[in-house]
């Protein structure tokens, strides 16, 4: 039987074309074991979702540097919830300040990690929250 | 088939969270998925499986973009599972395919998945085939299985699908010489990607020649095909090739599918026996115990199989 | 000759000439100890094979710098990027700057403008206006300029798959002030080759946007002489995670391919080479730095001259520089002030001409004034009061710096055969060679940075609890909406005919392989949308798609 491996999205969404950040959070998190489905760049909201739930995944992850982060992060979390996914896990990285968090977080996501979080940080977040998920659901 | 209930939405259109999810049941639990799977399992014969395989950077993925597009003009629903390597250190990957199929991602009728080959040591992981299969029984008409062709477990998987792609890039002969072992023999089509870029009519030569050679497939003689995928060009005559070589199968379904169909069936056996095998051994203490003596040199490690042989047979024969 | 006498022959000849033409800042430099500072220090004896690797300032190799007095005569130019939101605030922004001292302009695009779609595109949702200004048409960029004087300034534009257009809105701009083309000074950014190695703004494949480049050098070597028309960059190369030895190559080896297409394309060399530019990072390692600049220098000219057999004009390296903001940080945010002195100073003994310096809140979001004040305070500190721009390339003769200069020489110079191997830098890129090279790099730094074996302070050595910085800008948001109006009133007023008929012209030019810039000037004219003509570029040239190497 194969071990049920975490399963996370790494996107970038809109414009901005600095995909270093994730680039690296997606080779960290494949080396602590987990499948990372990488979209590229300019994706949209409705085709990280689209994505999303075909490889379901128990994580999105997306990286956005260019400012848009209040526009598009929220519209993630959206569709996600529209199209019947809303138990996936949306966190958020780049350039981020940290007064629009708690707007971000009131919108459904997760967390947000700014410039200079190691990667143990996300990693354990991920692995503690995917594994309370499925506790909850059994 | 109370399992698939909702397979389709109130407008008709694919359930793709349903569908993933089903797909990820199949993958981590083998119980669930043969129990499924005999439910719903069928010889399709009226679908089409592709497999696409070739080096990396052979531009399988952009290739596979096309075709998925063609078909699509077809009318016809696709599936695409995209298998890479998993880090043998970590077990994870990071699975990029999909990326050039972005065009498709919002199409309600095109369902990709990325898998990770995730260590399976003997060839292709049984996850990799029940999920195949449970594509095939739940109605795509196409199902395009895509690998990277370089190890042992790639080429297994090409040994399961109806249409064998082979993939080449010019300015990549050395690469012939290392893929001839297994995988030329069984390409049932070759694509030569890149065909604007130099080098090309040297592969095509050399790709002629291993074929003169071949002894097996006197029937269906592998079409040597020029695109360029980035630009769109050939697809056509590719995806003319593949239903002629579909037609093919149909017509000598007696000699050729069977083959198939035994080796898939043979092979669903040996990772049975393998999975039960190695499942009941893995954490066996008395074997652990055993193997530490052997380490320790305490007992000499022949001595050890010449004692498990015996035990296996009388379980096989018993 | 010995080596003073060399020099004596440098000061009568070449140094003797400039301060002609550009006297010195002062009649005499002077230590605080009332002792004079020469224009340039040689050592005693000649054990660097000094004519051959260093040479005097202006002359082969031009390793201590580009002209004969540097600083002395001119500071470099301090230009900081700036815009965001709205043409009117970055126009606002420009001329506080402009007040306070900065002696060029440059101008930061949106990611729409930067890309090509217009600010109601369905890709431009929530991206208006955030990176820099909202440009969709000729309307834009008139009020960004209104009362400033293009004749008299000098502007830079970071511009690239849409460089031919916004160079085209700022030459009707100019016009319409009253200035010929040939009175104006500045500089786009225009190279696409970095953009798939590194920074991801590339709307058009290679082939097709070499052209539109080449295009714009041959237009502009006659009716825009005095522009920079390339400004081949390093910065986002290094941003993107490569060493400084990376930066070098990949950067000359852009340089070498656009030379290469431009000789193509049928150009004289000597006619647009003097008119390239450079655009460097300048990183953390002082030290490094420095000797990366000069090695650079030395090893553009060497290649100008054996290579292409240019003549001196073209062989003499000009670069821009602005200081790293991948080494800012979101904690203890004021440090950042501290790290963007130290690489001043990288760029300034390293000789650049031009030089932006970032604000200590750019880690969070783009700067507020008053960070983007110290910022330039930054740069006026270490011109007026540190003494390091009295005298030409003073860290020549140290050991450390000249055994660097000739190893990042020499390994960039290896990096190139690689390229050229590959088949030239395109092919590399396509290769996807440049990005695996930077991803293994910047993968590595940063797991030096985890491992605490890289100190970052304040990040992963020196950290304090803090409380999140407060009075960061923010974009206002209803700016998109208020451009979309802005559009749909122009495609109202203007005469639609025109437009179409000059649309059509865009295209037809884009298929038959003439000049574009003349055509893409008429359609600007008429009020035609940046998104409207790159749509007609677009259906001729095709969209690039991303090259993924994971």
């Amino acid at each position: 039987m194969s071990e049920k491996k975490i399963r996370v999205l790494i996107a970038k969404p809109g414009l901005d074309g600095h995909d270093r950040g994730a680039k690296f959070v997606a080779q960290t998190l494949r080396d602590a074991g987990m499948e990372v489905i990488y979209t590229g760049l300019r994706q949209t909201p409705s085709s990280i979702v689209a994505a999303a739930i075909q490889e379901d995944v128990d994580v999105v992850g997306l990286s956005i540097l260019s400012g848009a982060h209040n526009t598009l992060l929220p519209r993630v979390v959206e569709l996600l919830e529209e199209n019947g996914a809303g138990d996936i896990l949306v966190f958020g990285g780049g350039v981020i300040p940290e007064a629009d968090i708690p707007f971000l977080k009131e919108h459904g996501v997760k967390e947000i990690f700014t410039p200079g979080t190691p990667s143990d940080i996300y990693v354990k977040f991920i692995r503690e929250n995917v594994q309370q998920h499925n506790d909850q659901v059994g | 088939m109370t399992k698939l209930d909702n397979l389709l939405l109130p407008d008709s259109s694919l359930n793709m969270r349903f569908l993933a999810r089903l797909i990820t049941k199949i993958e981590n639990n083998s119980q669930f998925a043969e129990e499924l799977l005999s439910e719903i399992y069928q010889e399709n014969n009226e679908a089409l499986i592709l497999g696409i395989t070739g080096p990396p950077g052979a531009g399988k993925s952009t290739l596979i973009d096309n075709i998925v597009g063609k078909f699509r003009e077809q009318g016809k629903k696709i599936a695409v599972v995209a298998i890479d390597p998993s880090s043998p250190f970590s077990g994870g990957a990071i699975l990029g395919d999909r990326i050039r199929m972005s065009s498709h991602f919002m199409d309600p009728n095109v369902f990709i998945r990325s898998m990770g080959s995730r260590g399976y040591l003997g060839g292709v992981a049984p996850a990799t085939v029940n999920v195949m299969n449970f594509l095939t029984a739940v109605g795509f008409d196409v199902v395009i299985i895509e690998t990277v062709g370089a190890g042992q477990s790639d080429i297994d998987i090409m040994y399961l699908v109806d249409s064998v792609l082979l993939v080449l890039v010019p300015g990549l002969g050395d690469d012939i010489q290392a893929l001839k072992a297994g995988i030329m023999e069984i390409a049932d089509i070759f694509v030569v990607n890149k065909a604007d870029k130099p080098g090309k009519e040297k592969l095509m030569a050399e790709i002629n020649m291993l074929l003169m050679l071949k002894q097996e497939q006197v029937d269906w003689i592998p079409p040597v095909l020029e695109v360029v995928a980035t630009e769109g060009e050939g697809i056509d005559t590719l995806i003319a090739e593949i239903k002629r070589h579909k037609e093919y199968l149909t017509e000598h379904s007696f000699d050729v599918k069977i083959n198939k169909v035994e080796r898939r069936i043979r092979r669903m056996i040996e990772e049975k026996i393998d999975e039960r095998i190695h499942g009941s051994f893995k954490d066996n203490d008395r074997l652990n115990l055993w193997i530490e003596k052997a380490i320790d040199g305490k007992i000499n490690p022949y001595s050890l199989i010449k004692d498990f042989d015996k035990k296996l047979t009388v379980l096989w024969e018993g | 000759m010995s080596l003073q006498d060399e020099l004596e022959k440098w000061r009568q000849g070449a140094y003797k000439k400039s301060i002609e033409k550009f006297p010195e800042r002062k009649p005499v430099f002077k230590t605080s100890f009332n002792t004079p500072i020469e224009p340039l220090y040689c050592p005693e004896e000649d054990s660097y094979n000094y004519i051959e690797k260093l040479g005097f300032p202006s002359e082969y190799p031009y390793t201590r710098g580009v002209q004969p007095t540097m600083y002395r005569s001119r500071l470099w130019t301090m230009r900081q990027y700036a815009g965001f939101g709205t043409a009117e605030e970055s126009n606002k922004r420009y001329k506080y700057l402009l007040e306070q001292g900065q002696t060029g302009l440059s101008v930061a695009f949106d990611l729409p403008t930067q890309i090509g779609f217009d600010s109601d595109h369905p890709l431009s949702d929530g991206e208006v206006g955030k990176v820099g200004v909202a440009i969709d048409s000729l309307r834009d960029m008139e009020i960004l300029f209104d009362g400033i004087p293009l004749g008299k300034v000098s502007t830079s534009m970071t511009i690239n798959a849409t460089a031919s257009i916004l160079f085209a809105m700022y030459i009707v701009v100019a016009e319409k002030q009253g200035y010929k083309a040939n009175e104006l000074d500045g500089t786009i950014q225009n190279d696409i080759l970095k953009e798939y190695i590194a920074r991801g703004t590339y709307r058009f494949p290679p082939k097709p946007s070499m052209r539109l480049i080449t295009d714009i050098f041959a237009y502009a070597s006659k009716e825009v002489p005095k522009w920079n028309t390339i400004s081949i960059s390093g910065y986002h190369i290094r941003e993107a995670g490569s060493n400084a030895v990376q930066e070098v190559a990949f950067t000359l080896a852009d340089g070498i391919a656009y030379v290469e297409a431009a000789l193509k394309a049928g150009l004289d060399i000597d006619t647009f080479a003097p008119r390239l530019s450079f655009f460097f990072n300048a990183h953390n390692n002082l030290l490094e730095e420095v000797a990366k600049y000069r090695a650079a220098r030395r090893l553009w000219a060497w290649i100008m001259k054996e290579r292409f057999n240019a003549s001196t004009k073209s062989q003499i390296l000009r670069f821009h520089t602005q200081t790293a903001g991948s080494t800012l940080t979101a904690q203890q945010p004021d440090n950042n002030i501290v790290r963007v002195a130290i690489q001043t100073l990288a760029a300034v003994l390293g000789g650049t001409q031009s030089l932006h310096t970032n604000s200590r809140d750019e880690a969070m979001a783009l700067p507020t004034e008053e960070s983007v004040r110290i910022a330039l305070r930054t740069q006026q500190i270490v011109a007026y009061e540190s003494g390091v721009a009295d005298t030409v390339d003073p860290l020549a003769g140290s050991y450390f710096i000249e055994e660097l200069t000739n190893t990042i020489e020499q390994k960039a110079k290896e990096y190139i055969q690689r390229i050229d191997d590959l088949g030239g830098m395109v092919e590399a890129i396509e290769k996807g060679f440049a990005q695996r090279e930077i991803q293994n790099n910047a993968y590595r730094y940063q797991k030096e940075i985890e491992s605490g074996e890289f100190v970052v302070v304040g990040v992963n050595k020196f950290q304090v609890k803090e409380n999140s910085p407060q009075n960061l800008l923010k974009v206002d948001p209803s700016i998109q909406i208020t451009q979309i109006e802005k559009i749909n009133r122009i495609k109202a007023e203007r005469d639609n005919d025109s437009v179409k008929l000059m649309l059509a012209e865009v295209r037809r030019a884009a298929t038959s392989g003439e000049n574009l810039m003349p055509r893409i000037i008429a359609a600007v004219k008429v009020y035609a949308t940046l998104g409207e003509i790159v749509d007609e570029m677009k259906v001729v040239f095709g969209e690039h798609k991303e090259t993924v190497i994971l």
